[in-house]
């Protein structure tokens, strides 16, 4: 019998041949990412526990992104927690103002395939997209990792999505993702993992796999696979040698069960107020006015993104009272879109650009809501009180679908 | 374990509604804890008294990672939480600061809010409205996390 991709990559990573979904083992830990949010806590606990060395500082990576810049005065100490945590214990590996955790680990090349990483953000589970095991983790644990390296892991039974066919021209993957986890719930894959296969998946972009990886933590997920390929190698600066050609899944592994897709099914969809998994088709919201558009996060901030939302936007004007912001998901993803001309075409039609962050998707920066108003988001989660007062209406779509709405002043489907 | 009165809330409860972003930027569990469940039912925090239950029903404390979560409950004196099913995060979290997270398939529906409830660890049962309930029991890893106090109790007792 052989192993799905999460069975292979914890067996490698415990030395043993093979391991079975249930067995509890202990890992050990290629990286951790811990955020501004989560920093003070981790360091509480970290010296509670009494330990007094990080076990491997150059496997850590502090990322200041749901806090920055800062809008309250606490979010400064939360600044100064880390600094002097990072400089007292050699933590080199600092990011203060480059952009978002789950953007900056695999673009900035912390997370290789065949990789077990943890971070102190549910979204951790973004890492799936090159091909390694990685989720999120509470503060305590994070603060226990840091002292001894290693953690308990219950190893997740696997569910397959497998996916084939063209893509219609107005879908992204944004579209699937939300479909699949409507079709499983949002608890249909918890403690499980994804493993995405079939020739559309494998087609797609790495920035199109981790809007999908990213988003698996909304059906419950564990983490959430693709197989690297060479798309994966050149996109993480490493070569497919050894160990990561063997990393998909066996053709007799024993998953949970598939999910079977014809890509050419999916249409335009959005997430309706205020679950992840109340999705339904754009052209059935139609004419619903709106009040805001944002298009980034670690879901969709990406350059392939902005370049989506430029291309509808191309010429045209955002709707008179709607707020269009747009927010690239890394500093390179902002120097990319500008140079490309994609920002310029987004600000020509009356966006808003802010600074690389998590802003906006987590309720804290740039574009708090209030009662009544409702927005069209790219990002990941539309929970009450996610993005201002609870009486805030969210609807998640991929970035073509946004910046439809944005001209429209309403929710519409893009041509 | 003794009685303590119930509050249930629905399913796939997310940890935003526990405790919002906003107030993770507060430098203690206790400043936030008088926040908790502030969306839902702004109340809560004056109304629980330590001893009582939180209920929930499928997927209870799906989202965002934020431990702060569990920790404002336990901060509250939530005896347990009990729940259909729990999402792994929120499980695993609330086992690691100590918060028993108990898995009762029937309870949920058979209580209301207000119903009073008496949890026993040992024999994996639940008894509300003269019903006893079957719990799932802990795997024994996670036990022996639960009965040590949480985590870095554990650890401490390793002596790592």
């Amino acid at each position: 019998m052989g192993q799905t991709i999460v069975e292979k990559i914890i067996s490698r990573n415990i030395g043993a041949e093979k391991v079975e979904p249930g067995q509890i083992v202990t890992v050990k830990v290629d990286r951790v990412m811990l955020d501004d949010i989560m920093i003070p806590f981790i360091v509480d606990k970290f010296h509670e526990m009494g330990f007094c060395r990080v076990w491997d500082p150059d496997r850590v990576v502090l990322i200041y992104d749901h806090l920055v810049p800062s809008s309250q005065l606490d979010d400064i100490r939360h600044y100064k927690v880390g600094d002097e945590f990072a400089a007292k214990y050699g933590i080199e590996h600092v990011h203060r103002s480059d952009g978002i955790c789950h953007q900056l680990m695999t673009e900035a090349g912390y997370v290789k395939p065949g990789d077990v990483v943890f971070g102190t953000d549910s979204h951790t589970t973004t890492y799936g997209c090159v091909g390694a095991f990685s989720t999120g983790i509470g503060y305590t644990e994070m603060a226990a990792i840091l002292g001894t390296g290693t953690l308990w892991v219950k190893v997740p039974e696997t569910i397959r999505i497998h996916i084939s066919g063209t893509l219609p021209a107005n879908v992204m993957s944004k579209d699937m993702i939300l479909r699949i986890i409507g079709d499983l719930g949002a608890d249909g894959a918890t403690y499980r993992a994804l493993e995405f296969t079939g020739d559309t998946v494998e087609r797609m972009s790495v920035s199109s796999r981790m809007t999908m990886a990213n988003m698996a933590i909304e059906a419950g997920a564990k983490c959430a696979l693709f197989a690297p390929d060479e798309k994966t190698a050149q996109y993480c600066g490493v070569s497919l040698d050894g160990f990561q050609p063997g990393l998909a899944g066996d053709r007799d592994a024993a998953y949970l069960k598939t999910l079977t897709y014809r890509a050419e099914d999916f249409v335009p969809v959005m997430a309706c107020p205020s679950q992840v998994d109340k999705i339904r088709e754009v052209k059935d919201l139609a004419g619903l006015p709106i009040d805001q558009v944002f298009i980034g996060s670690c879901t969709n901030g990406r350059l392939e993104d902005l370049q989506a939302a430029a291309k509808v936007l191309e010429g045209k004007q955002v709707a008179p009272f709607v707020k269009l912001i747009v927010t690239p998901a890394s500093r390179k993803v902002y120097e990319e879109a500008s140079a490309c001309g994609a920002i310029g075409t987004l600000v020509k039609a009356g966006a808003m650009v802010t600074h690389p962050g998590c802003g906006l998707c987590c309720g804290r920066t740039g574009g708090i809501l209030w009662d009544g108003e409702r927005v069209v988001a790219t990002n990941n989660r539309n929970f009450l009180g996610r993005m201002g007062t609870s009486k805030v209406e969210i609807y998640l779509a991929s970035p073509a679908v946004a910046a439809a709405c944005a001209a429209a002043g309403a929710i519409v489907c893009p041509l | 374990m003794s009685v303590g009165k119930i509050f249930k809330f629905h399913n796939d409860l997310d940890t935003d509604q526990i405790i919002a972003s906003q107030y993770l930027l507060l430098p203690t569990i206790d400043e936030m804890k008088v926040h908790a469940f502030e969306s839902l039912d702004p109340e809560f925090p004056v109304k629980v008294k330590p001893g009582d239950f939180v209920v929930g029903g499928e997927n209870f404390g799906c989202g965002s990672s934020r431990e702060q979560a569990p920790g404002v409950l336990k901060a509250l004196g939530v005896q347990a939480v009990v729940a259909k099913s729990f999402a792994r995060i929120f499980y695993r979290n609330a086992i690691n600061i100590g918060l028993p997270v108990i898995v009762c398939r029937q309870l949920p529906d058979a209580v209301e809010t207000g119903d009073e409830m008496d949890l026993s660890l040992t024999d994996g049962t639940a008894t509300a409205g003269g019903e006893t309930f079957s719990c799932t029991k802990l795997p024994p890893y996670m036990k022996k996390i639960l009965s040590q106090g949480g985590l870095i109790a554990s650890l401490n007792r390793e002596e790592v």
